[in-house]
């Protein structure tokens, strides 16, 4: 291409040239770069692994081949009793009911602690617009720490059961839910919030009449998405501290052998419930946003 | 005269119309108050507040930002114990014990401030309360004898072998076999350095003057880095087990995220129908996508662990497996929504498949690709913290352990502190790397 432009002569395009050797050196540094970026991602991947298995009880070789070993042993057990299994998953549905409860009433607290947030931290919503920024920050924190260390924490004040679990988990959702609101809430279009105003409504009802209706799709959207997290996140915290279908599996395992028909049946449960649910919050959250 | 016939009837729609969207307006909130209640009816709401400790809450505050200093005397041989928290760790040598214990053969007084102050020798205790008066205690026939003012105040509880008193400035027990004093101080004690250190109880400039000019306290090493070393194994907060925990924690999310964004990209191709025509292969790589997310991290977390035994590796390919599912769903989306003039143009120049792919399909899901898999990080970086607690690794395991004793608080606060502190940083960092990465800025 650069040898037609110039025409026959190699000497009167040489601020071309310069150009394209200028583009060249770009191209090479750009390569160069992502060769470096490549071989220090690469070092990182080799070492992280072969550090993480030094520090692990047994190495990656000696563990493989007994991966199949577990469920193996769990799913023969299983086989043998299969005839119980049904009346096994019967049995610990009022323990999938409070997972799901814990789940969705986290969410739902979170969500509106989140709607508050967020009109409250949103640029041109916001009711105190100098507070904008402690908003903001609350939420980071909210979204920073980690569910378990407040479910732990307030097992050992309420005694146990499930309010920790859906205190921890409606705290992170208030954050996490809160500044994925403030991103859909700093779209919307303004213009029925100053209808609103010229007519003397006051804040909330602003927010309520001319914001939310706006932004109710893709919010729901964002809680149905939070409430399938929130399952799984409230199955691990049942698992590690109390209350649900994950501290069953918890005793279950801990029996150890004898006990493997219920572990499956309580897999077949929780997995049943969590590829349900996927699939109705992703049928529905399609609805939502393009509105099919 | 059809325009007519025909206003009311739409009046009339408009206003059913919109008494249909008030009912819904009213009958929303009604449901959701209603399932609130359901739940809270069977969350046994209202027998919590008699199930709740609040004295476990006060004990957690209190830990959280103070720390409490043990003087207990062993009534039957006499000998005297001071130690942080209680603990041997924190147990004062006799020719170091702080100033406000002073120990005269057999008597000690302990002076607790603002007025308050607890006395003990050979007749048994007692502790001045300032507007209340003198408690003492003596033991007749092995048991504790009160007298104080009458009427005895709540906050002194009274059992047969046991006198207890509790106030601001400090609690104090007398039991049959030892009498001890609780002293509240601010602060996490022994922070930097602990009792048996050389730089124990020393203040900033000592250290500094310490390090730059003085002789050499341990000749094999210079002092700073003694100091260091003494810092980094401080047998009461382990600072530097804790920093390996921390460190191996954020490993297993970065190592879990990335392997897991490596091996689901080409398999995002292979469920992607623009790139595998044949349908039964695509619709198998799906499911197994589907299998992989939906028995969730947390089943696979135990699965692996009975392989791979605890450890920060186990909670890597945890992550690993658990994201691929979630990653390979993402990218194969991704992928499907392509521009495919960009591979036509490339593929016109005579690409294969694989130059097709590199060049013509890459660059333009990488900004979708890297912000997925950066705010994975951030995200997997809380996740690995409780997966270390199921598989026994990093800071997850330290936390549990510390709440399992339900006594370390002041370990669970900085442990707390640090987690908080690690995922900002990871949030930062990923959002500065999105715009860094993605943006070009």
């Amino acid at each position: 291409m650069a040898s037609i432009t110039y025409g026959a002569q190699p000497g009167p395009g040489p601020n071309l040239s310069s150009q394209q050797q200028s583009y060249l050196e770009m191209v090479r540094r750009k390569r160069m770069y992502g060769g470096i970026l490549m071989v220090i991602f690469v070092a990182l991947m080799a070492s992280g692994w072969m550090t993480a298995e030094m520090r692990n009880a047994g190495g990656f070789w000696n563990g493989l081949p007994q991966l199949a070993d577990f469920p193996a042993e769990v799913l023969t057990e299983a086989w043998d009793k299969r005839a119980i299994i049904p009346a096994l998953i019967w049995e610990h549905v009022p323990a999938l009911i409070e997972t799901l409860n814990i789940a969705a009433v986290s969410t739902l607290l979170g969500a509106l602690m989140a709607m508050s947030l967020a009109l409250l931290a949103t640029r041109g919503l916001a009711r105190w617009p100098r507070l904008i920024p402690l908003f903001r920050r609350s939420m980071d924190a909210l979204r920073a720490i980690p569910e378990i260390v407040v479910a732990l924490v307030l097992i050992f004040i309420l005694g146990g059961g499930p309010v920790a679990a859906v205190v921890a988990i409606a705290l992170h959702t208030g954050g996490a839910l809160g500044k994925q609101f403030s991103e859909v809430a700093e779209n919307a279009d303004l213009k029925p919030v100053e209808g609103l105003a010229s007519v003397g409504a006051n804040w909330s009802q602003r927010m309520w009449l001319g914001i939310i209706p706006q932004v109710a799709p893709n919010w729901l959207s964002y809680a149905l998405l939070r409430f399938e997290i929130n399952v799984r996140a409230s199955a691990i915290l049942g698992f590690v501290g109390e209350g649900g279908i994950g501290h069953d599996l918890k005793l279950a395992m801990q029996w150890g052998q004898g006990r493997y028909d219920q572990v499956v049946a309580i897999f077949l449960l929780l997995f049943a419930a969590i590829v349900l649910i996927d699939q109705l919050s992703d049928h529905y959250r399609n609805k939502l946003v393009k509105g099919a | 005269m059809t325009m007519t016939a025909l206003s009311p009837s739409l009046a009339q729609s408009v206003t059913a119309g919109f008494a249909r969207k008030r009912r819904i307006a009213i009958a929303v909130p009604l449901v959701i108050l209603a399932y609130l209640i359901y739940a809270a009816i069977s969350f046994d709401l209202a027998s919590l507040a008699q199930r709740a400790r609040f004295d476990n809450a006060a004990i957690l505050l209190s830990d959280f930002w103070s720390h409490k200093t043990h003087v207990t005397r062993d009534n039957r041989s006499g000998e005297l114990t001071v130690a942080i928290e209680g603990e041997g760790k924190g147990t004062y040598p006799a020719n170091l014990i702080p100033d406000w214990i002073v120990t005269d053969g057999d008597i000690t007084r302990i002076d607790l401030g603002r007025g308050y102050s607890v006395t003990y020798d050979v007749a048994g205790a007692r502790m001045i309360v300032p507007g209340y008066g003198t408690i003492d205690i003596r033991p007749v026939d092995g048991k504790p004898v009160l007298t104080a003012p009458e009427p005895i105040p709540d906050w002194i509880s009274l059992a047969e072998n046991k006198v207890s008193v509790t106030t601001d400035a400090g609690r104090f027990n007398y039991s049959r076999s030892k009498v001890e004093t609780f002293k509240y101080e601010a602060g996490w004690e022994l922070w930097f350095f602990t009792i048996d250190s050389p730089f124990f109880d020393k203040s900033f400039v000592e250290l500094a003057n310490l390090a730059i000019a003085s002789p050499r306290i341990d000749p094999e090493r210079s002092n700073f880095g003694y100091m260091v070393s003494e810092f980094w194994t401080n047998k009461m907060w382990r600072h530097g087990d804790v920093l390996w925990a921390i460190f191996e924690t954020i490993l297993m999310a970065f190592l879990g995220t990335m392997s897991a964004a490596l091996i689901s990209l080409p398999l995002g191709f292979l469920a992607a129908r623009n790139f595998m025509p044949l349908g039964v292969f695509r619709g198998a790589v799906r499911r197994v996508f589907d299998f992989v997310r939906g028995v969730d991290g947390l089943i696979w977390t135990i699965i692996l662990s009975r392989a791979f035994g605890p450890g920060p590796m186990t909670g890597a390919i945890a992550i690993a497996i658990t994201d691929t599912g979630s990653f390979g769903k993402m990218f194969s989306e991704a992928l499907e929504n392509i521009d495919e003039k960009q591979v036509e143009g490339v593929g016109s120049t005579g690409a294969n498949a694989l130059q097709r792919a590199r060049f013509g399909v890459i660059p333009q899901i990488m900004p979708v690709l890297l912000a997925q898999v950066l705010y994975y990080l951030e995200s997997n970086t809380r996740s690995a913290t409780v997966i270390g607690a199921i598989v026994g690794g990093g800071i997850g395991l330290l936390l549990t352990q510390a709440i399992s004793t339900q006594k370390d608080w002041e370990e669970v606060a900085y442990y707390m502190v640090l987690i908080v502190l690690m995922v900002m940083m990871m949030d930062s960092l990923s959002g500065w790397l999105r715009r860094k990465l993605i943006k070009g800025e």
